[in-house]
């Protein structure tokens, strides 16, 4: 009894965790594999609750597709968040902006 | 001043949640004797072995008692299939094959490669023709003859999956969805009703129309995803 | 005494991750400004739902609803299932939130190859 609230207690705080960290990272590559975990967290909590089939689905779907779906995006896209465009004609003004903000 | 109202607002929203859940007690049994159906989930747990011989309910539920939900489930994909291929269309000279990966993957990747795939395939027919008996079905098995698909394609340079046969794939097993549930409407009284006749329980054979249905679906969702998959992985970067 | 407790604490563990997974995506939605972010946001607000969902319908000491030979002992034995209708409900909800999360992601790629940028504090111009 008390060694299934140990494995309870340590696996919500490894999904509160990753999610933390899949939104406060800055690097996006990091923050898909954490989804991926939440994903895989969330098959096992499904399990324990006696549901096999939704384990199944989200196994299936939430670990393998849409964590190779959001690096597709991110190979098509930029890989950082706080990547800023210069515009290469005015470069100078654009720095005087970021200055007086 | 943004960042101090936004916490305030999931502040309100996380405790209102709060509160109006503590009051489901966790674990409560809210079924009660399902011989005496007082509500939907008992009146489905009784009925499922004995009118329709299927052993997992859910299938029974997903496929039969709430079919038409599952009719406009698969609609909802082929609609995200087709929205995906039309946002990313490019026009492409004529005779040119889009290359997928430009170097050839490591040894191991591909020796392996070779390896697993038939494995990965045949899991993935097992998991969506034995949807009635053992947890699995459709959606899953698809999922999973999608994920083989994906590891050729990044595996080896020159495996590529004509855009003909997953459109016939796809249209064949939805045609299919469709005509057994209007064959059920010209033979019985409501659209997909189970015309055929039910085996016994734990049977490969039985439960009438619901393992062709699930077929169906399964073969639809692969060729569906595996569309997906193709059109991401087969545009050019920075063009 | 011990039953009670333990009771409380799985109520609040299970009930509380699903809440908190639904605040957090929340709040990348509505305070991160590059695209690709607030989609992930997005996905994690779906699996706090489904987790919410499925944690209604768990009675205890229950078993899956299969009607296996092994279920089938188990049902003579005196064991009540769980409730097999937010699980179906839970399956369909996982496989749309897949298709409108592809959905969102070519959109954001097809935006990226117009303003070069996909971050909407850098997007400057109305039309396209």
């Amino acid at each position: 009894m008390i060694f299934s609230l140990i494995i309870l207690i340590v696996l919500v705080l490894l999904l509160l965790a990753a999610a933390i960290y899949a939104v406060m990272q800055k690097d996006l590559l990091y923050a898909t594999i954490a989804t991926g975990v939440i994903s895989l967290i969330l098959s096992i909590l499904f399990f324990i609750m006696q549901a096999p089939d939704v384990a199944l689905t989200e196994a299936a779907i939430g670990i393998a597709l849409t964590t190779i779906i959001f690096v597709f995006a991110i190979r098509h896209t930029s890989r950082r968040e706080d990547e800023i465009l210069i515009h290469e004609e005015s470069e100078a003004q654009t720095l005087d902006n970021k200055e007086n903000m | 001043m943004k960042k101090v109202l936004v916490i305030l607002m999931l502040a309100v929203i996380g405790y209102s949640l709060g509160t109006s859940f503590s009051t489901i007690k966790f674990g409560e049994n809210r079924i009660g004797d399902p011989k005496e159906e007082k509500n939907v989930a008992a009146y489905y747990l009784n009925r499922t072995p004995d009118e329709l011989s299927v052993a997992n309910v859910i299938t029974a539920i997903v496929v039969n008692y709430r079919g038409f939900d599952t009719l406009g489930e698969v609609s909802v994909l082929f609609l995200a299939a087709t929205g995906l291929g039309s946002i990313l269309y490019r026009r492409r000279k004529k005779g040119e094959h889009p290359e997928v990966i430009t170097k050839p993957a490591s040894q191991l990747l591909q020796s392996g490669s070779k390896l697993i795939y038939p494995a990965i395939l045949v899991l993935g027919a097992y998991v969506f023709i034995h949807g009635h008996l053992t947890p699995g079905g459709g959606f899953q098995g698809g999922a999973i003859i999608a994920t083989g698909l994906l590891l050729m394609m990044m595996a080896y340079k020159d495996f590529e999956i004509r855009h003909n046969v997953l459109t016939w794939v796809e249209s064949i097993a939805g045609i299919t969805f469709v005509s057994l549930g209007l064959t059920g409407l010209i033979y019985g009284k409501t659209f997909l009703e189970n015309f055929l006749p039910t085996g016994n329980i734990n049977d490969v054979v039985s439960g009438g129309i619901i393992p062709i249905i699930y077929i169906a679906v399964g073969f639809k969702v692969a060729a569906e995803l595996a569309g997906v998959l193709e059109t991401l992985l087969s545009n050019k970067e920075n063009d | 005494m011990s039953s009670i407790d333990y009771n409380q604490i799985m109520s609040i563990g299970i009930y509380g991750s699903a809440i908190g997974l639904i605040l957090i995506g929340l709040y990348a939605v509505l305070m991160k400004k590059h695209l690709t972010k607030i989609v992930i946001g997005l996905s994690i607000i779906d699996a706090g739902i489904h987790l919410l969902f499925v944690a209604i319908g768990y009675i205890d000491n229950g078993t899956a609803p299969i009607f296996s030979p092994k279920g089938l002992e188990m049902m003579a034995a005196g064991k009540t299932m769980v409730d097999p209708v937010p699980q179906a409900l839970v399956l369909t909800a996982i496989v749309i939130g897949f298709g409108v999360t592809a959905v969102a992601l070519s959109l954001v790629i097809r935006l990226y190859r117009h303003n070069k940028t996909a971050r909407i504090d850098q997007i400057k111009s109305l039309k396209w």
